[in-house]
């Protein structure tokens, strides 16, 4: 199973909640970090990182010795990486995509493909979860190339639990697609809600089913309930504003961890989405 | 002209509760919302849209049934696995490269712009808001923000403006690097979490990378008054001075569930800090 921990606005509590699950599935679990931005789960879990990989885009080297500026890699890129100048060639390796179409359409072989390093993926052990995360490069645009070496670590055979980045967009689908569940976490305020209910049109093309979590419940509006009830989707959890949850958070402690009595409310989660699964099958 | 954009690494560190209060007290100005994912500016500065305008940006492709002869040449090359072995095309896999365009032996394959979302000009009680909404699941937010401040720039230069403020998104990528190119300073807006000190330091990076400078405020800087000491010190070291601290209060959350900026709500502490930052910010920029 894999169960994936998104929201449109940023800061409503994904990382507080993917660790937390985590945490109280006890054995057999994987925690993929997704936010390869500003991934921040290790400041929770503080795995023993075990490897640590390079992730990188191939890119066009030009051997100018055998090239003859036909223009076919140009007129090839959609990304305008690659351009000739009279009798030069210049490549912009942060614009190229690595989809490979110019090396492989030189006719005269002269495109061969280094790698461009991007960021790293780092593998390791926190007590009983399988940790793994991306770091992006400082500077480095492209996140989704990142993503997908991340999400190769995979490991089906455990519960995998995906903290994604906020927003909408390509690094987020990138994150959530194939999960089996997705929980959308978001707060009560009319930003929680406008984000949320982008966030829910992104599951719902991709078809995977999801749930709400409500963080920081009771300070806002009850619009939220309101949008969940109205469109029938279920509220898994509400966690309450609670000056001792956000201390416990800002030192980088887990919910579980530093307030024990919400472990059985996470495994409730877990429970309640293996039952949704078990009448959906 | 200026232009300061409004970034944090971290989501939810209040980056809008500031721009909706800087609308309210900058005098002349263009505002833009470059979180073209999940912009939430608008809901604070009661807009009326006057221009729509669609985004076209990124290409899928699609297979023409009768034409294709199953060669398998599409599924063997593309890198993003966006071509079943029926032909389906994945649109959402599909990165818009055109390599199997270019290989298709039998001229199966179209390649087409998407349409990727909208950007809009909308008068606001405060000035002219830039604004955009990226369809859901789509690439190139990058493009769409550049598309934003592109149009801010020209309105402004229409209308003599000196200054544009933008409300970034969260993150380091591609939407935050198309925000703070060539912008004249950068505000960060952090929070005394490790999380917070964390990405803080991640963002402050990102803009030294660019050259763009950068000072910092710390929200909700009583929730962690030992975390926000490091921050003072963390920024020290990096050379990005801190210049604002504003204290956690319950009155931010009040006034957005009213959907006013902050500094229209209420007079009390909060508003004091936001209203001296802006005074430091604009003497910076």
């Amino acid at each position: 199973m894999i169960v994936s921990v998104a929201s449109g606005k940023g800061g409503t509590g994904k990382t507080l909640i993917a660790t937390s699950l985590a945490i109280s599935l006890g054995k057999d679990v994987q925690l993929l970090d997704c936010d390869v931005e500003e991934p921040d789960a290790h400041i929770f879990l503080k795995p023993e990182i075990k490897r640590s990989e390079t992730a990188s885009i191939p890119v066009p080297q030009v051997d100018e010795s055998k090239c003859t500026y036909c223009r076919k890699c140009v007129e090839a890129c959609a990304f305008h990486a690659i351009a000739v100048l009279a009798d030069h060639i210049l490549v912009f390796p942060e614009l190229c995509h690595g989809c490979g179409a110019c090396s492989y359409l030189c006719p005269e072989n002269a495109i061969s493909e280094v790698d461009r390093p991007i960021g790293v993926v780092e593998t390791g052990i926190a007590g009983d979860i399988d940790f793994v995360h991306g770091k992006l490069n400082i500077g480095e645009a492209m996140a989704p190339p990142l993503i997908r070496a991340v999400k190769k670590k995979l490991d089906r055979s455990k519960t995998v639990i995906i903290d994604v980045p906020p927003g909408t967009s390509c690094p987020v689908v990138e994150s959530i697609e194939g999960s089996d569940y997705c929980l959308l976490v978001t707060e009560p305020t009319p930003f929680g809600l406008n984000d949320l209910v982008l966030a829910v049109e992104v599951v719902r093309k991709l078809g995977i089913p999801f749930g709400v979590i409500i963080n920081r419940a009771g300070f806002g509006d009850t619009k939220t309930e309101e949008y969940c009830a109205c469109e029938n989707i279920p509220i898994l959890l509400s966690i309450p504003l609670d000056t001792e949850i956000a201390k416990l958070y800002s030192r980088g402690i887990t919910l579980v961890q530093g307030m024990p009595e919400w472990r059985p409310k996470f495994q409730q989660i877990y429970d309640d989405i293996v039952n949704h699964m078990r009448i959906k099958t | 002209m200026k232009e300061l954009v409004v970034l944090s690494g971290k989501g939810g560190t209040g980056k809008t509760t500031i721009v909706g209060s800087f609308a309210a007290l900058a005098k002349d100005k263009v505002l833009t919302d470059c979180d073209v994912d999940a912009a939430d500016l608008h809901l604070l500065l009661q807009t009326e849209t006057v221009l729509t305008n669609e985004f076209w940006g990124g290409k899928t492709v699609y297979i023409d049934r009768k034409r294709c002869t199953k060669c398998g040449l599409c599924t063997d090359v593309c890198r993003y696995s966006a071509i079943s072995n029926d032909y389906e095309v994945d649109p959402i896999s599909c990165e818009g490269c055109g390599f199997c365009f270019n290989v298709c032996p039998a001229d199966a394959i179209e390649i087409k712009e998407n349409m990727a979302g909208h950007w809009f000009v909308s008068n606001t009680k405060y000035g002219l808001l830039v604004h955009a909404k990226l369809g859901i699941a789509q690439e190139n937010s990058g493009k769409l923000v550049a598309t934003v401040r592109q149009n801010a720039r020209a309105l402004a230069k229409e209308k003599n403006i000196d200054l544009i403020i933008s409300d970034g998104p969260p993150g380091i990528g591609c939407p935050v690097i198309s925000s703070l190119s060539g912008a004249n300073l950068a505000l960060l807006v952090t929070e005394p979490t490790l999380s917070g000190i964390h990405d803080l330091e991640r963002v402050i990076g990102t803009c030294q990378h660019f050259g763009v400078p950068a000072v910092v405020c710390i929200n909700k800087y009583d929730i962690n008054e030992e975390n926000s000491r490091v921050i003072e010190g963390n920024c020290k070291r990096l050379g990005a001075e801190v210049i604002s601290k504003i204290p956690f209060d319950n009155v931010v959350t009040e006034a957005l569930v009213h959907g006013v900026p902050v500094i229209e709500y209420s007079d009390g502490k909060v508003s004091k800090q936001i209203a001296k930052l802006w005074i430091q910010t604009e003497k910076t920029l």
